[in-house]
């Protein structure tokens, strides 16, 4: 049996079987609307995540299962005291396969050790979200064809993005792509992932404002720069016009770059660049459901 | 009077960083044991200046070596018999440790679990890193100290 618990627990040839279903399932979605009958999916978030758990089950639905499960850590055994273990051991009996969010590092781990039936990590505090790292993965290979041979631009906070982390370590594994890291100072992309981009010897560049390497991106990827992450109010105001995309850097961009952005977004993106169509972080959104729908048929081995 | 100079059968720990032998102590757990142990602080050394010397007189298998590997790799293991060292024992860096040393990231599973066991595993050999099984965060060799 098999678990998701983080995203380099596939290699990259699963992952491409992994997003030639998704991609099967995109263009053929009536073939896979009964797949599921009879499957259900547990959701057992201890911390609230709308999007997330609404993806989840969305998915399975789309694939004719069924859902159950808690958003909160209130409404759970947990405020009660009860083990992860303990928790998935009766998730287990209750349904075929689970998708849990924890706010504690190494809780999927932990459940995925006990659980007789697969398990997915929806997030476990600020550790891993492997099924954000998939979705970036299938929207790239879908819109651009290919995960290899290209520059991608990480913008915004670099220091404490998870998501942005990962994509990283993920994206390293395929040949010639180049980084280009976007942000304040006070944001830098940590030590750690400079040394392991060094011994790789895979070439990136870090800069402080956007628009210096709008022309060279195929991908930019946006997160947001939080009031709260800076020293003093003066850096904030002075640096947060660097990290906003509006229509004017979007014209020193490629014609065929692709925006990129987990969402939710606050003010990091501009409403005026949504109705351009290299504006991609929506139809992400619709990869997120695909790759969850393709995850969750791989895990129960009906793929 | 005992004799703190020379032990029949045990094993003496040598080049420990000065200071640290009664953490090593602890952490072997030889407060559980029966046997004769003698702690040498500050000692001369040629190579380090001050070092601490653990002499133990009982069966090196009882004791649990990888800890020391972990701890500081550079101490150097000498078996006794009959007075005499008879062999160095290498120190083999343990794939996993379990339940010797805890987790100290406050958002970990283990914070809130305590029945959790404790494990961390070698993820760079070279680099001799360790990391928790769960959070995968770096455990600090200098930390328990
Ligand atoms: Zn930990």
């Amino acid at each position: 049996m098999r678990h998701l618990i983080t995203p380099l627990d596939f290699t990259t040839d699963e992952l491409e079987k992994l997003f030639d279903l998704a991609n099967d399932i995109e263009n053929n979605k009536s073939k896979y609307s009964k797949i599921c009958e009879g499957k259900i999916l547990a959701t057992c978030f201890y911390e609230p995540s709308t999007r997330t758990r609404l993806s989840f089950e969305s998915a399975m639905l789309q694939l004719g299962g069924q859902v159950l499960g808690f958003s909160d850590a209130g409404s759970s055994s947990a405020s009660k005291g009860e083990s992860v273990s303990d928790t998935i051991r009766m998730i287990s009996a209750y349904t075929d396969i689970c998708a849990m969010r924890h706010p504690k590092e190494g809780s999927a781990m932990v459940a995925s050790t006990a659980a007789s039936i697969p398990v997915i990590n929806a997030g476990d505090g600020g550790h891993q979200h492997p099924t954000q790292t998939l979705t970036d993965l299938l929207t790239i290979r879908s819109l651009k064809k290919r995960l290899n041979n290209f520059t991608i631009g990480l913008c915004g906070d670099l220091k404490f993005g998870r998501t942005v982390h990962s994509l990283i370590n993920a994206l390293v594994r395929y040949p010639d792509v180049k980084f280009v890291f976007i942000s304040p100072e006070e944001l830098r992309i940590p030590d750690y992932i400079i040394e392991m981009l060094k011994e790789k010897d895979i070439p990136f560049e870090e800069v402080i404002r956007l628009e210096d390497v709008m022309p060279k991106l195929d991908l930019l990827y946006m997160t947001r720069v939080q009031r709260e992450r800076f020293f003093n109010e003066q850096d904030y105001v002075r640096l947060k016009d660097f990290y906003i995309l509006d229509k004017a850097k979007m014209k020193l961009a490629k014609e065929d770059m692709l925006v990129l952005h987990p969402l939710p977004r606050v003010n990091e993106i501009s409403i005026e660049v949504d109705s351009d169509p290299r504006a991609a972080y929506f139809r992400q959104v619709k990869y997120g459901v695909y790759v969850r729908m393709a995850l969750i048929l791989t895990l129960l081995e009906l793929a | 009077m005992l004799n703190v100079g020379k032990i029949e059968e045990g094993f003496v720990l040598d080049h420990i960083p000065a200071g640290k032998s009664l953490a090593i102590y602890h952490h072997l757990q030889l407060d559980k044991l029966d046997c004769t142990v003698a702690i040498i602080k500050n000692a001369r050394s040629n190579k380090m200046g001050k070092k601490d010397l653990l002499k133990v007189e009982c069966d090196i298998n009882l004791i649990d070596m990888d800890v020391i590997a972990v701890i500081d790799h550079n101490i150097t293991v000498n078996v006794i018999k009959n007075g005499e060292i008879v062999s160095k024992k290498e120190l083999i860096l343990p794939k996993e440790i379990k339940n010797i040393f805890k987790c100290k990231n406050p958002r970990c599973i283990t914070s809130i679990e305590q029945e959790l066991p404790h494990i961390f595993v070698l993820s760079d050999g070279k680099k001799e890193v360790y990391r928790c099984k769960y959070c995968e965060e770096k455990f600090d060799t200098r930390s328990f100290f």
